[in-house]
């Protein structure tokens, strides 16, 4: 109150900030500062990533021979944990619970989002999510996949099915807190002139996820609670040998699956609207279509589960009609590929690492993104289900799309989160090694899926080695990638040069405020007259 | 120096084609191949044109433009008409795979953890190997014993889920002689990678050569007759007169009237059910619960055997030639024919 607006920038003398303003433990775990709770969601997302990345190292060694090198046991327990760490515990919180947890209260110019105590909530949950499913892992293991098909998981898998299931049932409820948090927030908790038409394009696609988040878990829940009835008290749901119906499962599962690769993707895109524009300096182009097609993404998604299916026996009519709509979710895609490629022209373009990580998730999941149009396609779809081609389509628009998204949003924003700058020449060169790793890993997978080699197989036939050694070979050149920021980014929190409040010299709410900010981020609640990509007056309108 | 790496050659890139659907898929493949690579390599330009051509230089400011409304519509709407065409091509050839042609030579298929059981209609059975003639169209009819396989044969560019509980089925006519993969690609336990097998496809001599060789146990329908006696099934389905259950002969194929109202093909999937479950769809005029349940009596195989000696009882007449207008066929129970007078069924056939 005593400190007028205008006196905000440069405040390097009030060392106060979200960090050092407690301490302890205590300080910690019972925060309700949506930055706090972000770090800790940042540390336990970044060891269940690795924890499921050892298992994908590991399985990628056994695929260097042909007949394996683990026994069929540790190899499919190995895919599955890889499966269902990196989905349930990373991807889907990977951006949202972190970085849009840390950036979304800031970005609408808020003190915290609307419920930070289930903000706090939704965390517990997720840690009691990940111990059960790492209960599930320590004791054996768990073989389904994650996708968990009935009638193996509910009836025939001798593994730890339950375990696993509940841990992804608990780890649901704290996606779906943080979906309704953000919801809320976006809704009640704008500062004055922040309208809709002024959001920031990274919180209008995580309002869109927010949205999948709140309609789409329910779904899940009650597909692994009726997984979890047939298996514990044998009721008919799944099995047909008791009544039940195996297709069914497939059905609800995909139901919120599908519109689940959207929470793992839309937030990535977000944060892909943000760099372009912060390192173009730049509005971004098209405002309005990038943020509609975010939530014409969210909508379609609901409509496309039935292209998991087109080999199970599905109506060709049922058939036609979700891949004419997969067809349809590929345009909102395109238009915002197209939009990012066009901010950049007549702009200043500057090669910092954050936008090395953009120019390759543009890149990987204009890739993956034309791939799926393989599958939306219902002939070649039948002639590639099931095999590597899937596996490479979904790692370009999940790992080159969103890791990589996510990776340029941690070292675009970690000045802001910590105050501290890293190592230029280490985060360009590591950024280097996960193109070329990435690339090397799963650009194979694609020749391999048309040849026909199945997915979650432990052996295969002899002429299939040299593409997965090709593959295995990328792995560890991708698993240095991803370890190399780990070092230097840990490495700068001590060492690093002061950032500043706005080393990129960005537009936006977030870089107004000081680094780290402080408990409250704003002293005042902040009126927001401009854009937010405010980069100077528009000169110039094409068309 | 790569000239002494003879390896590279030998790598193959490219599945064999081998089946008269893989060829047209293969073309569609590379459509799309081709306007996936086009689209890259536009997009990959002008990312790096861009990024070159307004690289951050001292004293050239960047032009802030709005958006176009007009580019945007050409970007959504051009894409969108490509797909539609990847839409219709994928579409009809997807529709194609649906239906077999007339002529096709059956074979049945179940998938069990973790292996391929294969019956031929003369009888033979193989595990894990499935000969086929060059040029015959052959319909794949396939159950599970237990979980969710998928059968495919990538040669083939064909692949069908065979999913517990009902029947699955796919087609394909062998073009090229030779042997190649069968895999299983849905997920089912431990010994997954190890459910695979091999279509050997052979010329016609060959074929005739390898097939005389059929089976031991009788056809297909010899095979069935005797689990038919041996189930005791004869003891109410009567060959030729109307018993406590439905007369089976004339039957496969033809519509049934149902008790609730409906009518039905007597397909293989009816007649599965009706063996394991008879109570599911009762014929209209019979009782429920005179036929005990088989579910869990009998396997997979057993089942086929009994549905190709139910088939052999009918006219050969394939099922496609078969239009629904025809009338049911009239069953009349023995319980009913106490007032009336109503003969034996005729086929239906024509």
């Amino acid at each position: 109150m005593a400190t007028p607006a205008d006196a905000a920038p440069e405040i390097e003398t009030s060392q106060v900030n979200y960090l050092n303003v407690e301490h302890g433990w205590k300080s910690w775990l019972l925060t309700t500062d949506h930055k706090r709770i972000a770090i800790l969601y940042l540390i336990s997302i970044t060891i269940m990533f690795f924890v499921g990345g050892a298992a994908a190292v590991a399985f990628r060694i056994n695929l260097l021979e042909p007949e394996g090198i683990f026994s069929p046991e540790t190899y499919n327990r190995l895919f599955s944990m890889h499966g269902i760490i990196m989905v349930f515990f990373f991807l889907v919180p990977s951006i949202p619970a972190t970085l849009a947890n840390f950036l979304i209260p800031i970005m609408v110019g808020a003190k915290d989002l609307a419920f930070p105590r289930i903000n706090l909530l939704s965390w517990y949950l997720y840690i009691l999510g990940a111990a059960l499913t790492m209960y599930a892992v320590l004791r054996g293991g768990v073989d389904t996949g994650w996708t968990f098909y009935t009638p193996y998981s509910s009836t025939y898998s001798n593994s730890y099915v339950l375990a696993a299931a509940f841990g992804v049932f608990t780890a649901g409820f704290s996606s779906i807190l943080t979906g309704l948090n953000f919801i809320v927030t976006v809704h009640k908790m704008r500062a004055p002139g922040m309208t809709w038409g002024r959001l920031p394009l990274f919180v209008w696609s995580n309002y869109a996820t927010g949205l999948i988040q709140v309609l789409g878990t329910p779904v899940l829940a009650i597909v692994l609670l009726l997984l979890a009835f047939e298996r514990i008290a044998h009721v008919g749901i799944f099995d047909p040998n008791i009544g039940g119906d195996p297709i069914l499962f497939q059905h609800l599962f995909w139901f919120y699956s599908h519109p689940a690769v959207y929470i793992m993707i839309l937030p990535g895109m977000g944060v892909i609207s943000e760099i372009i524009s912060c390192f173009s300096r730049k509005r971004v182009f098209g405002y309005n279509f990038v943020a509609f097609s975010s939530m014409a993404i969210a909508v379609l998604s609901f409509v496309v589960w039935g292209h998991h299916m087109f080999v199970t026996g599905e109506s060709m009519y049922t058939s036609l009609s979700f891949s004419i709509l997969s067809f349809l979710v590929a345009v909102p895609s395109a238009i915002k590929v197209f939009n990012w490629t066009a901010t950049m022209y007549k702009g200043s373009v500057s090669f910092d690492t954050p936008m090395l990580y953009a120019f390759g998730f543009i890149g990987l999941f204009t890739i993956g993104g034309l791939t799926g149009l393989f599958l939306a396609t219902l002939a070649t779809d039948v002639a590639t289900h099931g095999t590597y081609f899937i596996v490479a389509h979904f790692h370009y628009v999940m790992v080159g799309g969103m890791v990589m998204a996510f990776m340029g949003g941690i070292h675009y924003w970690w000045p802001k989160m910590t105050g501290r700058m890293y190592s230029e020449g280490w985060s360009k060169f590591s950024a280097l090694i996960v193109f070329v790793g990435f690339n090397l890993t799963f650009f194979p997978q694609f020749v391999l899926g048309y040849m026909g080699m199945p997915r979650r197989y432990h052996a295969y036939p002899p002429e299939f080695q040299m593409l997965n050694v090709l593959s295995t070979a990328g792995a560890s050149i991708l698993a240095v990638g991803y370890l190399l920021p780990m070092v230097y980014l840990l490495w700068s929190l001590k060492y690093g040069p002061k950032a500043g409040n706005n080393p990129w010299n960005a537009a936006g709410l977030e870089w107004q405020i000081a680094s780290p900010p402080t408990t409250f981020n704003f002293d005042e609640t902040p009126v927001v007259t401009e854009e937010a990509y405010n980069y100077g007056p528009v000169e110039e309108v094409i068309g | 120096m790569w000239a002494n790496m003879p390896l590279l050659a030998e790598i193959p890139l490219f599945p064999p084609t081998a089946s008269a659907q893989a060829g047209p898929i293969d073309a569609l493949y590379w459509f799309l191949v081709a306007v996936s690579g086009a689209m890259t390599l536009l997009i990959f330009a002008c990312i790096i044109l861009f990024a070159w051509k307004y690289r951050r230089r001292e004293g050239v400011e960047p032009v802030q433009i709005e958006g176009s409304t007009k580019l945007e519509l050409t970007w959504s709407i051009l894409p969108f008409l490509v797909m539609l065409v990847m839409f219709a091509w994928g579409a009809q050839l997807y529709f194609a795979a649906q239906q077999p042609p007339n002529n096709a030579m059956e074979v049945f298929v179940t998938g069990k953890q973790w292996m391929w059981k294969i019956q031929y209609p003369d009888g033979g059975r193989e595990i894990n190997e499935l000969h086929v003639p060059v040029g015959q169209p052959v319909k794949l009819t396939m159950a599970s014993e237990d979980v969710i396989h998928s059968f495919s044969i990538p040669a083939f560019r064909v692949r069908h889920d065979v999913i517990p509980g009902r029947y699955n089925s796919l087609w394909f006519t062998p073009t090229k002689p030779g042997r190649y993969h069968i895999f299983c690609t849905e997920y089912c336990g431990n010994q997954h990678a190890g459910m695979i097998g091999w279509v050997d496809v052979l010329d016609q001599r060959a074929y005739a050569n390898w097939s005389s060789g059929g089976g031991t146990q009788g056809t297909l329908a010899e095979q069935g007759e005797k689990l038919f006696q041996q189930f005791g099934c004869s003891t109410c389905h009567l060959l030729d007169q109307q018993g406590r259950c439905p007369m089976l002969r004339g039957l496969y194929n033809k519509p049934v009237q149902l008790n609730d109202g409906r009518t039905v093909l007597a397909d293989d999937a009816y007649i599965r059910e009706s063996i394991l479950d008879p109570n599911a769809k009762v014929v209209t005029g019979f009782e429920p619960n005179v036929m005990p349940e088989f579910k869990g009596q009998v396997s997979e195989e057993n089942v086929i055997q009994l549905i190709g000696f139910i088939k052999s009882l009918s006219p050969q007449t394939p099922a496609s030639q078969q239009g629904p207008q025809q009338r049911p066929v009239v069953i009349a129970p023995r319980a009913a024919a106490a007032g009336n007078t109503q003969t034996q069924q005729q086929p239906q056939g024509r």
